[in-house]
C-alpha cells in the first residue's frame, strides 16, 4: 500500500512517471531548439506548422482518450476521417458548405453508431469491429469517389475548416483548443466523464454501482467516429479536396498520442491535456526529424524508437 | 471450547428491548429459488425489524447469499414476495431494491481501483457545482465527514487501488451507507478488517441502529455475531431453521442448528490409519509474503492433512507457497527429508509437488480445449520427441487417466467446458497425476460440484493416499475435511492454531456404526476449534 506523500518533492519522486510526457516534451523541445536553431525550428512559422500538422491527430486523440478510458479501442478513426473528406467534398459540390458540414458529421455519427451497436449489442470486441470498419470505410470512400480526388470550391469552408487564420493564428489551433477544453471538462467534471473512467477502471464494479456500461461504450464509440469525421472535415478544408487516402494510418499516431499522454490502454485512466501534449510531441518529432534532413525511412525508425522509450518510461513497474 | 455462555451475556447486554411491535424494515415471504433444477431456497420467510442487527447464519450452500441476492434484486425469486419498509417490491431488480432503500456491500466488487475514495463513494451521485459540473472538493469533504463519523482513517483523495484490504472494505461500507439506506446488508464485512477496525465498525453500526436502520449481518465468526446482533436467523440446505433473539441462542446451539442432522451427504470413507510411511513434506516455520505466518507441520506418505479455517485464514496462500506460486519469505520446506528451495512453480514440479488450484475455471483448465490437451498439458515435454507431440502417447495417457479417475466424457476430444463440474475437476486432478507427483495439494477441489461427485473426489483422495501419496487438502466444508483427512490443521489470520488428529474429534460415546451422528458430532467439535482459533487470532492482533 502506498500512502500519499505530503511533500510536493516527495510526491514528484513517486509520481514522476505520470509527468514523463511533459518532461519528455520539454527535453525534446530544448534539444531541437539547440540543434536545429539554424534550420529554423524556432521560427514562429515552423512552430505554427507543427500545430497545423498536429490538429487533426489531436482532435481524434481527444476522443480516443474517452474510448481508451472506457476500456475500448477504435482502429477505424483514420479511415473514417478519409471517408468524411469524400462525403464532405461531394456534399459541398452538390448542395454547398452547410450541407457539407452536415454530411461530414452524419458520416461520423452513422459509423460510430454502427461500431457501437456491433460492440455492445452483437458483442464483437471493439478491436475487431473497428478493424473491420477500417476496411469498410476506406472501401466506401474509394467506391463513391471512384478513387479520384473531389475538389472543394468553397473558400469559406476551406477557411473555417483548415486553411484560414485570424491575426496570424491558424483556425486549426482554435479547433484544437476548443476540442481540448471541452474534452477536458467533460472527462474530468461531468457525470458522463466519470462514468467513462469508472467503466474502464472496473466494469463489474461500475455495473454494480448502477452504471449502464454498454450505453457508455456505445457513446464513446460514437464520439470517436464523430471526432474522426470532424478531423476529416479539417483535412478536406486544409487540402481543399476530399480523397480516400487522407487520414490513412492516423489511428496509430492517435493511439500513440493518447498513450504517450498517460492514458491507459487497459482503461480507467486518461487525461486530455496529456493527450494533446502527446499529439504535439509526435508532431514536433516529425517536424524535427524532417528539419534534420533524415530520409523518410530513417524518420520512421527514429520516431518509433522515441515513442517506445517514452511509453516504457511512463510504465509503472510492478 | 464451549465459550458460548460468556459471549451470550455480552450480547444480551448490547441488545435493546425489541418487541414484535417494532415496524418491519424487510418482510420476505415464502421465497423459493432454483437454479437449473437445483433448489437453492425453498419457502424461506424472513422478517427484519427496523433498528436491529439481524445475523444470518448457515454453512456453505445454506442459501445465505442467494436470499441476499434476492433481497438485493440480483436474483428474481421463483415465488414469494418482498416488502421493504411497508412497500411491496413489484418488480425485483437491483434498481428497485436500491430505490426502496436496500444497500449492500459487495465484498469489494463495487469499487473502481482507478478512481479516488471520494469519487467511488459518490459514484453516479456526484456533487455538482456551477454549470452542473462535478465538484470533487465537496465530495471529498463529505466523504471525510462520513469517515470521521466512523472514526476511521481513510484519505478521501487516495486512489482505491492504493488502499489496503481493510481500508477498501471500510470504503465499501461507507459507500453503502452514504446512499441513505434503510436496510444495510453486510456480507462478511470484517473478513479483511483488523480488530481495531472491527470495533469502530461495530460502534458505527450501533449509531445506524439508533437511527432505525436495519442491518443484516452475515459472518462465519460467531464471536462477532454474539457481540453485535439482536436476533439471528439460521438457514440450512436452502430452508429456514430458526429465527430467535441472540439471548436464546448460545453458541453451541447455533452450531448445532447450522450443522444440523445429516440426512444426506457424505458417507464416511474408510481411512487407512496406523501404517504411516516416511515424512514426504515438512514445513518448518514457513512464512509467506503477507500470510501465512510461521507454519510448521509434516505430511507422511499415505496421509491426508486438512487445512481448516475461514476465508482469509491463509489456507490458499499456504498452498501457493508450497507450490512455488508465491514463494516463502522465510522458513524451510523439506521434501523427502531434504531442504528444498521452491522459488517458482517449476521448482515445485521438479520436487514432485502438484497443486490443484482453487479457481478451477481460470487456474485449472483451459475450458475450450479438449480433455486430452488439458490432461497432457503438464507433461508435454515427456510425451514429445524432437519438439513434436506424440499423438499416440497423448491418447494413451489421456485414456489411462480417464479410466483411472472414471471421468465421464463422451470422448477424449470433447471440450472440457462441456463436462460437469465434478468431471472438470477430475481432469485437473488427472493433469497433475500424469506428472506422477509424490505430494498433492488440493485447494477446494469440491467447490461448486454436486454431492455425488464430491463423494467420488473424496474417495479418490483417499485412494491416492493409500497409493502412497502425501496430500494437503483444503476445504471450507468441515464434513469433507472430517471425511477425507487423517489430521486437520486449523488456521486463522494466517497463523496455525491447532494440529488435530482426526480421531480426537470423534465422540467415543457415540456408537461407531451411527456414522451420520458421529460425523455431526465431530463437525461441531471442529467448528468450535475454528471459532476458538478465530478468537485467539483476533486477540493476538491487538
Amino acid at each position: 500500500m502506498t500512502t500519499p506523500n505530503p511533500t510536493l518533492a516527495g510526491s514528484f519522486k513517486t509520481n514522476w512517471r505520470q509527468y514523463i510526457i511533459y518532461i519528455g516534451f520539454a527535453v525534446i523541445f530544448v534539444i531541437f531548439a539547440l540543434t536545429l536553431a539554424d534550420k529554423g525550428f524556432l521560427n514562429p512559422n515552423n512552430l505554427l506548422n507543427i500545430v497545423r500538422q498536429t490538429a487533426m491527430i489531436a482532435v481524434m486523440a481527444i476522443a480516443m482518450t474517452f474510448v481508451l478510458s472506457a476500456g475500448e479501442i477504435d482502429l477505424s478513426v483514420g479511415a473514417v476521417a478519409g471517408l468524411a473528406t469524400v462525403t464532405v467534398a461531394m456534399a459541398i459540390a452538390v448542395a454547398g458548405p452547410v450541407a457539407g458540414v452536415i454530411a461530414g458529421l452524419a458520416t461520423g455519427i452513422a459509423v460510430g453508431m454502427f461500431n457501437g451497436w456491433l460492440t455492445t449489442r452483437v458483442g464483437i470486441p471493439s478491436f475487431l469491429t473497428t478493424l473491420a470498419m477500417m476496411g469498410i470505410a476506406k472501401g466506401v470512400a474509394m467506391w463513391i469517389s471512384n478513387t479520384a480526388a473531389v475538389p472543394i470550391l468553397s473558400p469559406g469552408y476551406s477557411w473555417l475548416f483548415g486553411g484560414g487564420s485570424l491575426l496570424k493564428i491558424p483556425v486549426l489551433l482554435f479547433w484544437m483548443v476548443v476540442f481540448g477544453a471541452i474534452g477536458h471538462v467533460v472527462l474530468r467534471r461531468t457525470g458522463f466523464g466519470r462514468r467513462v473512467l469508472a467503466t474502464g477502471g472496473g466494469e463489474t464494479a461500475a455495473r454494480y454501482s448502477g452504471i449502464d456500461t454498454k450505453a457508455i461504450k456505445f457513446r464513446v464509440l460514437v464520439l470517436s467516429s464523430t471526432a474522426a469525421a470532424f478531423a476529416g472535415m479539417l483535412y478536406a478544408g486544409r487540402l481543399q479536396s476530399g480523397r480516400f487516402q487522407l487520414g490513412e494510418g492516423d489511428e496509430l499516431s492517435v493511439i500513440a498520442a493518447a498513450v504517450l499522454g498517460g492514458t491507459s490502454l487497459f482503461g480507467g485512466k486518461g487525461t486530455i491535456i496529456g493527450t494533446i501534449v502527446g499529439a504535439l510531441m509526435i508532431g514536433m518529432i516529425n517536424n524535427g526529424l524532417i528539419l534534420m534532413g533524415l530520409e523518410f525511412s530513417q524518420q520512421l525508425i527514429a520516431r518509433g524508437g522515441i515513442i517506445i522509450l517514452a511509453v516504457a518510461l511512463s510504465q509503472k513497474r510492478s | 471450547m464451549g465459550a458460548g455462555g460468556q459471549m451470550n451475556s455480552e450480547a444480551a447486554a448490547g441488545s435493546m428491548p425489541l418487541s414484535s411491535n417494532v415496524p418491519l424494515a424487510v418482510s420476505m415471504k415464502g421465497i423459493s429459488k432454483s437454479f437449473g433444477g437445483v433448489r437453492a431456497l425453498s419457502d424461506v420467510s424472513l422478517d427484519i425489524w427496523q433498528g436491529e442487527v439481524h445475523a444470518l447464519l448457515g454453512g456453505n450452500g445454506a442459501g445465505k447469499s442467494t436470499i441476499l441476492k434476492v433481497l438485493n434484486g440480483v436474483h428474481k425469486p421463483d415465488s414469494g414476495t418482498i416488502t421493504v419498509c411497508g412497500k411491496l417490491l413489484e418488480d425485483v431488480t437491483p434498481e428497485a431494491a436500491r430505490a426502496a432503500g436496500v444497500a449492500m456491500n459487495f465484498q469489494e466488487l463495487s469499487l473502481i481501483p482507478t478512481l479516488t475514495v471520494a469519487q467511488n463513494v459518490f459514484l453516479t451521485r456526484e456533487a455538482k457545482g456551477g454549470l452542473g459540473l462535478i465538484d470533487d472538493q465537496t465530495a471529498e469533504r463529505r466523504a471525510a465527514e462520513l469517515f470521521s463519523m466512523l472514526e476511521v482513517d481513510v484519505d478521501p483523495k487516495a486512489l482505491v487501488g492504493d488502499l489496503g484490504a481493510g481500508q477498501k472494505q471500510l470504503t465499501e461500507i461507507v459507500k453503502a451507507i452514504s446512499q441513505d439506506a434503510r436496510v444495510l446488508v453486510l456480507d462478511e464485512p470484517s473478513t479483511a478488517l483488523a480488530v481495531s477496525d472491527v470495533d469502530r465498525l461495530f460502534a458505527f453500526l450501533q449509531k445506524l441502529k439508533a437511527k432505525g436502520v436495519a442491518i443484516i449481518y452475515v459472518s462465519h465468526r460467531m464471536d462477532e455475531i454474539a457481540r453485535i446482533s439482536d436476533r439471528a436467523t439460521i438457514l440450512r440446505d436452502g430452508a429456514h431453521v430458526i429465527t430467535a433473539p441472540l439471548s436464546e441462542l448460545p453458541i453451541d446451539t447455533m452450531i448445532e442448528h447450522i450443522v444440523g442432522k445429516r440426512s444426506k451427504g457424505l458417507s464416511d470413507v474408510a481411512r487407512g490409519d496406523a501404517v504411516k510411511g516416511d515424512v514426504l513434506l515438512e514445513l518448518r516455520s514457513v512464512s509467506g509474503k503477507y500470510k501465512p505466518e510461521n507454519i510448521s507441520f509434516a505430511v507422511h506418505r499415505g496421509e491426508v492433512v486438512g487445512l481448516a479455517g475461514l476465508l482469509g485464514s491463509g489456507r490458499s496462500a499456504l498452498a501457493r507457497v508450497i507450490a512455488g506460486i508465491e514463494p516463502a519469505k522465510s522458513g524451510q520446506i523439506l521434501i523427502n527429508g531434504k531442504p528444498t528451495a521452491i522459488h517458482k512453480p517449476g521448482d515445485a514440479i521438479a520436487a514432485s509437488v502438484a497443486l490443484v488450484p482453487e479457481a478451477r475455471a481460470t487456474q485449472g483448465i483451459i475450458p475450450a480445449h479438449s480433455v486430452a490437451s488439458n490432461m497432457t498439458l503438464a507433461v508435454l515435454d515427456s510425451i514429445s520427441a524432437a519438439g513434436f507431440v506424440d499423438a499416440e502417447k497423448v491418447r494413451s495417457v489421456t485414456d489411462a487417466m480417464i479410466k483411472r479417475l472414471s471421468v465421464k466424457t463422451a470422448s477424449r476430444d470433447h471440450a472440457v467446458s462441456a463436462l460437469s463440474g465434478g468431471n472438470q475437476q477430475k481432469v485437473v486432478i488427472g493433469k497433475w497425476l500424469a506428472t506422477d507427483p509424490d505430494i498433492l495439494v488440493l485447494d477446494e477441489p469440491t467447490a461448486g460440484i454436486d454431492i455425488g461427485s464430491k463423494s467420488e473426489i473424496i474417495k479418490l483422495v483417499r485412494d491416492l493416499a493409500a497409493a502412497g501419496k502425501a496430500i494437503v487438502f483444503i476445504s471450507s466444508e468441515l464434513s469433507e475435511l472430517l471425511t477425507a483427512c487423517d489430521r486437520i490443521v486449523v488456521l486463522s489470520e494466517g497463523r496455525m492454531f491447532a494440529d488435530i488428529p482426526r480421531d480426537r474429534l470423534d465422540d467415543p460415546a457415540i456408537d461407531a456404526n451411527d456414522t451420520a451422528h458421529r460425523l455431526q458430532a465431530a463437525e461441531q467439535r471442529l467448528q468450535i476449534e475454528i471459532q476458538d482459533a478465530l478468537k485467539q487470532g483476533g486477540e493476538g492482533l491487538i
